[in-house]
């Protein structure tokens, strides 16, 4: 039987860290109204994703149905309801960076990961995404590996790249 | 006493390249020469001239040097600033005079442009509301508590101004009608949730001048009505976020924000909300639904956000750009506003010039400058020697520019004229390796992804006409696809909910009206004629150029290729997957696509 979130707090402090973290968050809002969407960003920074047990604390604590939370979770890119790689490597596709070959950055990506966008590699080492635009258009194509941006990107060179990542 | 002033270019571009440790190296250099008291290094926002980064400039002299790297950026403290000496090897030269250019006045990528709304993007400290305040920053904020809310907008009625998000409605209308609404409170929200993949000219004001839109949103607090502000910006911009909200905390601690501005009785507040990547919410509906916390889902205008927008009220909904003109306006007049441009589209446009041109980056100029200025003269031209073929604008809701139209000045109704849209100023430059058919799926590609669902004619609409394409594209394009194509995006235009269904279609049929025989080559002969669509080409080894090196036979991986050392390869065509691998080791030029 699943236990309650307030045992498992209890016998888990690294847990409860997390969860006082994101109590705290909410506290401080001016206006918890339409904070959702923020909230739901500060969460994914705490816990690296959104389970089942976030969105139900997000639920109760901004009184918010947690049919919406769902909604809203499933709605946008950027939240994820599976845990993310140690690194999370972002190939751009925005226009800039498929006319000047991002679409081959990508295949040699998923080919040497042996993973699609959305998936995470089964040493839980890299997660893989796509993204349209992270505005560096200057220097297609691009890729973000964690917060590290890389221009003028070529197939050989990202897969030189993730060597440096363990 | 400071005598001179490092400015480190921390665009997004420059930062790619390296600019952190450029600056690093600076500053290490000025103490160990003992003058880091005498030398400032300030971090700008982007410089625009994304190509040649990360960029630093030497003032007061204004001596511009570029590509700097964390090695040879020593050079600048060492030579320029301990011995006076120019460090000639970073400077620009320019391509065809071969002529050295010392200050980005020299540089042609520079001098073609008025900087209006970027004037102070790469110029000053984004963290420093005194720079801002030096370049006559909060001036338009003070004037403005002095005139009558209806005396700014007459003014901006007058200057002519037009939405730069795209559409480009009149936006002192917008303003007038948002006034005039019934209903209280009001809002005024500033979005800036760049969509358009290929354009950057927003996150670059946001993280270089954050204070222009700090002032022109309380300028349009005090003109409509609303104590409260709100900022859309999009999560894949951290940098813009955290510098605009350090922009709004420094804006309080002034008085510029908050309760009784500069005495005159009006209160204003921002507060920011960051978006969580999905396209539809750079539509002004979905993106007021998003601001409250909702699914980022439209809905049918009208009513239109002046009269019911954010929790039902009458909301002001203005992009970033367009904010980025209101100070100026309201400083200088509106006549000094159409001082520039055309009759019809006075102002500047930033551009984000982008794809196959040799000068990337932003660029600033008159509405109504040709397509050949901006690709050729600030461009400079395409790399490679190779040849133009067209300029996409207006992102997923647009369409090309072709060669024919080089000469044809650009605003908001000539582009509409030839079929495409301004958009927010993305400009993909195009050149003969580009295979159009692609680039329209490409497109499609993404709208079906971004399509939000909640209406059918652009959930499935798109998501049909995507799968005719990816036919197309596979060489099982069939007689009659072209004629259910442009049917279908018509019916897709004309029953769309929003406008990102009922732009959708627009790269389709804006390449089937340009380019109908790349089309049929597809279609018909099952032949790509730029060499793009992998499943239309066929690999082959040139028996003459062969050396019999088996580079090729060993990267294959599926073993298509056979042939010994020093004999020639042959590629079997039942076999290869196109993967191009071949093609892309072979040092002799022996593989053949075609």
């Amino acid at each position: 039987m699943k236990m309650n979130l307030e045992d498992r707090l209890k016998e888990n402090p690294e847990l409860k860290k997390q969860f006082d973290v994101l109590d705290a968050y909410i506290g401080e809002l001016g206006t918890p109204e339409g904070s959702l969407i923020n909230v739901l960003h500060r969460a994914q920074e705490i816990f690296g994703y959104l389970p089942d047990e976030v969105l139900e604390f997000v639920s109760s604590r901004l009184n918010v149905p947690r049919s919406t939370v769902y909604g809203v979770v499933t709605f946008y890119h950027f939240f994820s309801r599976v845990p993310k790689g140690r690194h999370t490597v972002t190939v751009c596709l925005g226009t800039a960076c498929y006319v000047r070959g991002g679409n081959a950055v990508y295949e040699k990506v998923m080919r040497t990961l042996g993973i699609k966008a959305g998936e995470t590699t089964r040493d839980g080492r890299f997660s893989l995404d796509l993204v349209r635009c992270v505005g560096a258009c200057g220097l297609a194509p691009v890729v973000v590996i964690d917060k590290d941006t890389y221009g003028r990107s070529t197939p050989e060179k990202v897969a030189m790249l993730l060597n440096k990542y363990a | 006493m400071i005598r001179n002033q490092l400015l480190v270019c921390a665009g997004g571009a420059c930062i790619t390249s390296g600019e952190k440790s450029v600056k690093d190296v600076l500053v290490d250099e000025l103490k160990k020469n003992g003058i880091e008291d005498e030398v400032q290094v300030i971090e700008t926002g982007c410089m625009g001239a994304c190509d040649l980064g990360p960029i630093v400039v030497v003032y007061p002299e204004g001596t511009f040097y570029q590509k700097v790297t964390a090695e040879n950026a020593g050079l600048i403290v060492n030579e320029h600033l301990v011995k006076g000496r120019t460090v000639d090897g970073l400077l620009y030269t320019e391509p065809t005079s071969e002529r050295k250019a010392q200050t980005s006045g020299d540089i042609p990528f520079y001098t073609r442009q008025v900087k209006r709304v970027l004037r102070n993007c790469g110029v000053i400290d984004p963290l420093s509301i005194e720079e801002y305040i030096a370049r006559d920053g909060y001036f338009a904020l003070g004037k403005a508590l002095e005139m009558t809310p209806d005396d700014i907008i007459q003014v901006l009625v007058d200057s002519g101004l037009r939405g730069r998000g795209g559409a480009g409605f009149p936006t002192g209308r917008k303003w007038k009608a948002t006034r005039e609404a019934k209903g209280s409170p009001k809002y005024v929200v500033c979005n800036g949730d760049e969509g358009d993949p290929g354009a950057f000219m927003d996150r670059s004001v946001l993280e270089g001048d954050p204070h222009s839109i700090v002032e022109a949103m309380a300028i349009a607090g005090y003109a409509i009505g609303a104590e409260q502000g709100y900022m859309y910006v999009r999560a894949e911009y951290p940098l813009a976020i955290e510098r605009f909200e350090y922009a709004i905390g420094k804006a309080r601690e002034y008085g510029f924000l908050g309760r009784n501005i500069l005495g005159a009785g009006f209160n204003f507040d921002i507060e920011i909300r960051i978006g969580a990547g999905a396209f539809v919410c750079g539509e002004e509906t979905a993106l007021l639904r998003s601001i409250e916390g909702k699914r980022g889902t439209p809905s049918v205008k009208p009513p239109f956000p002046a009269q019911s927008g954010l929790w039902n009220k009458p909301t002001l909904i203005n992009n970033v750009e367009t904010y980025a003109n209101i100070p100026q306006i309201i400083t200088n007049g509106a006549e000094w506003f159409r001082s520039v441009g055309t009759l019809k589209n006075p102002g500047t446009k930033v551009f984000a010039l982008v794809g196959k041109v040799q000068n990337t980056g932003l660029v600033e100029v008159p509405m109504g400058t040709t397509l050949r200025e901006l690709v050729f003269d600030i461009g400079g031209g395409i790399p490679g020697g190779k040849k133009f073929k067209a300029a996409q604008t207006g992102g997923p809701s647009g369409g090309v520019i072709t060669a024919d139209y080089l000469d044809m000045p650009i605003d908001f109704d000539s582009v509409k004229e030839i079929g495409t849209i301004m958009g927010s100023g993305g400009l993909v430059v195009l050149d003969e390796d580009n295979c159009m058919v692609d680039i329209a799926k490409f497109y499609l590609g993404f709208t079906v992804d971004e399509s939000c669902g909640k209406c059918t004619p652009c959930r499935e609409g798109t998501r049909q006409m995507y799968q005719m394409m990816e036919r197309i594209c596979d060489g099982k394009g069939r007689d009659g696809d072209i004629e259910r194509l442009n049917k279908l995006a018509n019916m897709i235009e004309d029953t769309s909910l929003c406008g990102l269904g009922q732009s959708a279609p627009n790269p389709v049929l804006s390449t089937i009206r340009f380019y109908e025989d790349e089309y049929r080559a597809h279609i018909y002969e099952k032949k790509c004629p730029s060499h793009v669509c992998k499943h239309l080409l066929t690999y082959s080894v040139t028996p003459d150029k062969c050396v019999g090196c088996t580079a090729c036979a060993r990267q294959c991986p599926v073993h298509a290729i056979t042939g010994e050392v020093k004999k020639i390869h042959v590629i079997d065509q039942s076999k290869c997957t196109k993967c191009g691998s071949c093609y892309e080791i072979c040092r002799f030029s022996a593989i053949r696509k075609e």
